[in-house]
């Protein structure tokens, strides 16, 4: 397939790697963000073929991981609600809340149903004017721009069965977060490219002077990532810490500017607890007061859910690069996709499930 | 801002969802949970050695000369007609293919049909003159039947039942216990054109494709395959859950370790753009019409050779091979020469959010 086989190319990759080699004098740790570019790594063995030297942590760039249990346990309380069509990306049916997970409100007859984008959500209200449809608004900037496009269509025509749950976080902050612990062992992040291409980089020549840090901005394909370790490494050897891109046939520095526009005529900033983490400043975006109508957690009085996660999992060091997935004693054993005790285990794009699926042989 | 992470409140996960007890949809995927569904009300409540062999059909000895192979299987897809083919010929094929996967030759079907209120006759009458079509490609006969009538909303418009015997040749012992350090593993063709074409058919791709689904019978291909060699160990034909669930049922059967090669897996290049799109991995989706075959590798080559040159063999391609170990494991070479695990398919397959 043209843009995806070329980057998949043992050859090319095999060719970056050994740059990587001649360049690597010391050990490093770097962080790719995106839990996207995680399986990546995983599903291609990337991580096999770097030298030793290299070691790569995996960040909290997974949407499904970082959705705060109480987001969760509201949304299965108003999936489970009479008149209610609950409406979400996939990924999310798999995630317990506290007692329950999607998949179990639909074994018991509430109307769940998996979605490829919002709008067809805004359809499925305008089709079920009876219904509220309600949409599991989550993710990072990737998906922001489509679920506030989904707010605004509702809105001209007038549509006033439709809402969304909104859980949205943003990279950034989440980035300062990680770079503020005492713990932390990041030296390079290798940043998400699809965020980049909806919010371009402007957003991180700002982190890489303030912690001294290199970040490049990275694609998905192996030879994206493979690319992106060598920028990275060969500005670790050089001492120095800007932001590169390595991505430069998605991402331009301002970045998809429309839908910046979009994003911010619905949401505005906010305080947002992110799931094994904890409560991180101005990391997420929540609906702005004009559009308040549309916020299923006041439409279905559901703000008072607040749940408490109890102790097992170390998801949340996982997700800070403090850990990898097999430190976890529960990893494969009690902990497994098909009964996790986390949100790391559950997505398709956590960490966990990612060296559960790919790699436990080697480990 | 995040203080000391040991000491961060929420470092910790919510008890775990086994869905022991309640029916999800994850139970029907082909995968883990359903697996774990038969292991636990089913095997245990039927316990006989044939059931507990684990193939795609039961071998039953009923007289010290004649073996008999017996399988059923249920078909409930939506939507009920779809390019390539519609649930009456995936009623027929599913089960020959079922029944051709011990070597079989398969003789009679039985078909059960579930109709709801307010079914098309129009559909009915085409659905079953697509089995009958069907049966006569697989040359065998639909000998007995059933009809029920639920009331509307308690059906999806039609399911079908069909259980077929066949009689195993003399002498063959085909099954995926009997996979061998050093076999050979040979795949019939492209994968996914089933499970895609079906997706497309429910208007959820939100695109358009043009690929139709490989539903046909194989046991003439088995027959064409049967006839070049004696030493063919294993037969499967990877529907639900796909080629990767397929897979791992051999190695865990065999307590072999399978090694494939991602670069030699055929997969269409419409059914890849789809699958790249929507966060699906090929080696899960389902096929209809294609096998996998494990066979002595002195025989690979003669085998292959017999396969290509039957029409529903053509694209037939070395795979990989058996190893003495890790036993019970999947392993593929990827394409840029690492190692990985293809586990099975876990639960429900779905789309991935970004």
């Amino acid at each position: 397939m043209k843009h995806v086989t070329e980057y998949r190319d043992a050859a090319l990759v095999k060719g970056v790697i050994a740059e990587i080699q001649r360049l690597v004098t010391r050990p490093w740790v770097i962080m790719e963000i995106c839990g996207g570019q995680t399986h990546a790594i995983m599903r291609y063995g990337l991580d096999q073929l770097l030298p030793d030297e290299i070691e790569l942590v995996h960040g909290p760039g997974c949407p499904v991981c970082v959705t705060p249990l109480e987001l969760i346990d509201k949304a299965l309380a108003i999936s489970s609600m009479p008149d209610v069509i609950f409406t979400s990306y996939g990924d999310m049916l798999r995630v317990p809340g506290s007692q329950n997970d999607l998949f179990s409100v639909r074994a018991n007859s509430g109307d769940v149903r998996v979605v490829y984008s919002p709008l067809d959500a805004v359809r499925i209200a305008r089709e079920n004017p009876d219904k509220e449809v309600v949409f599991f608004a989550i993710g990072f900037e990737t998906t922001a721009p489509a679920n506030a496009m989904s707010v605004l269509q509702a809105h001209s025509s007038g549509l006033h069965n439709y809402s969304v749950l909104v859980s949205h976080v943003r990279v950034p902050p989440a980035m300062d977060a990680i770079l503020s612990s005492p713990h932390n062992r990041v030296q390079a992040f290798l940043a998400a490219g699809h965020v980049c291409a909806v919010m371009g980089y402007w957003e991180y020549p700002r982190i890489a002077q303030q912690y001294r840090i290199p970040v490049v901005v990275t694609g998905f394909e192996p030879l994206d990532i493979a690319q992106g370790i060598l920028m990275a490494v060969r500005q670790l050897e050089q001492g120095s810490y800007v932001v590169d891109n390595a991505y430069s046939r998605v991402v331009t520095f301002a970045g998809n500017q429309p839908a910046q526009a979009v994003i911010n005529q619905v949401f505005v900033e906010c305080d947002r607890k992110w799931r094994g983490i904890g409560m991180i400043p101005n990391s997420g975006w929540r609906l702005r007061p004009e559009f308040h109508d549309y916020d299923a957690e006041t439409r279905f009085s559901v703000s008072q859910i607040n749940p408490d996660e109890s102790p097992l999992c170390i998801a949340g060091q996982i997700l800070q690069g403090l850990k990898l997935p097999h430190h976890c004693p529960a990893f494969g054993t009690l902990c497994t996709p098909e009964q996790p005790l986390g949100a790391t285990m559950v997505s398709s794009e956590g960490a966990c499930a990612a060296y559960y699926r790919y790699a436990r042989v080697e480990r | 801002m995040v203080d000391d992470p040991m000491s961060i409140q929420g470092l910790v996960c919510p008890l775990p969802l086994p869905h022991k007890a309640q029916i999800v949809m994850g139970h029907g995927s082909g995968g883990t949970m359903s697996n774990d569904l038969i292991q636990r009300v089913f095997f245990s409540a039927f316990d006989n050695s044939i059931l507990a062999a684990g193939n795609d059909a039961g071998s039953c000895r009923v007289n010290p000369g004649t073996r008999l192979a017996i399988s059923t299987d249920s078909h409930v897809v939506s939507p009920l007609i779809f390019p390539g083919g519609d649930i009456g010929r995936l009623a027929v094929c599913g089960t020959v293919n079922d029944v051709s996967m011990l070597g079989a030759l398969p003789l009679f079907l039985s078909a059960g049909f579930i109709l709801e209120e307010g079914l098309d006759v129009a559909i009915l009458e085409r659905v079953v003159d697509s089995m009958n079509q069907a049966a006569s490609e697989a040359a065998v006969q639909i000998v007995a039947g059933d009809t029920k009538v639920v009331q509307r909303g308690k059906g999806d418009g039609l399911y079908i039942n069909t259980t077929g015997i066949g009689l195993i040749r003399d002498g063959l012992v085909i099954g995926g216990e009997h996979a061998q350090p050093g076999d050979t593993i040979i795949l019939s063709g492209s994968i996914g054109d089933h499970g895609i074409a079906v997706l497309a058919a429910r208007g959820e791709l939100g695109f358009e494709t043009n690929i139709t689904s490989d539903v046909a019978p194989l046991n003439s291909l088995v027959n064409s395959m049967l006839a070049v060699s004696e030493r063919i160990h294993v037969l499967r034909d990877p529907t639900r859950g796909g080629l990767a669930t397929s897979l791992n049922e051999i190695a865990r059967q065999s307590q072999r370790s399978i090694v494939i090669d991602e670069n030699a897996i055929p997969v269409r290049k419409a059914v890849n753009a789809a699958c790249e799109i929507l966060g699906f991995d090929p080696l899960y989706v389902a096929n209809e019409g294609k096998l996998v075959a494990i066979i002595h590798p002195d025989d690979a080559e003669r085998t292959l050779q017999a396969m290509r040159s039957h029409p529903l063999g053509k694209g037939a391609v070395v795979i990989g091979h058996v190893e003495p170990s890790p036993a019970g494991r999947v392993l593929m070479k990827t394409r840029i020469g690492s190692t990985r695990i293809v586990d099975m398919l876990s639960g429900e397959m779905l789309p991935r959010i970004c």
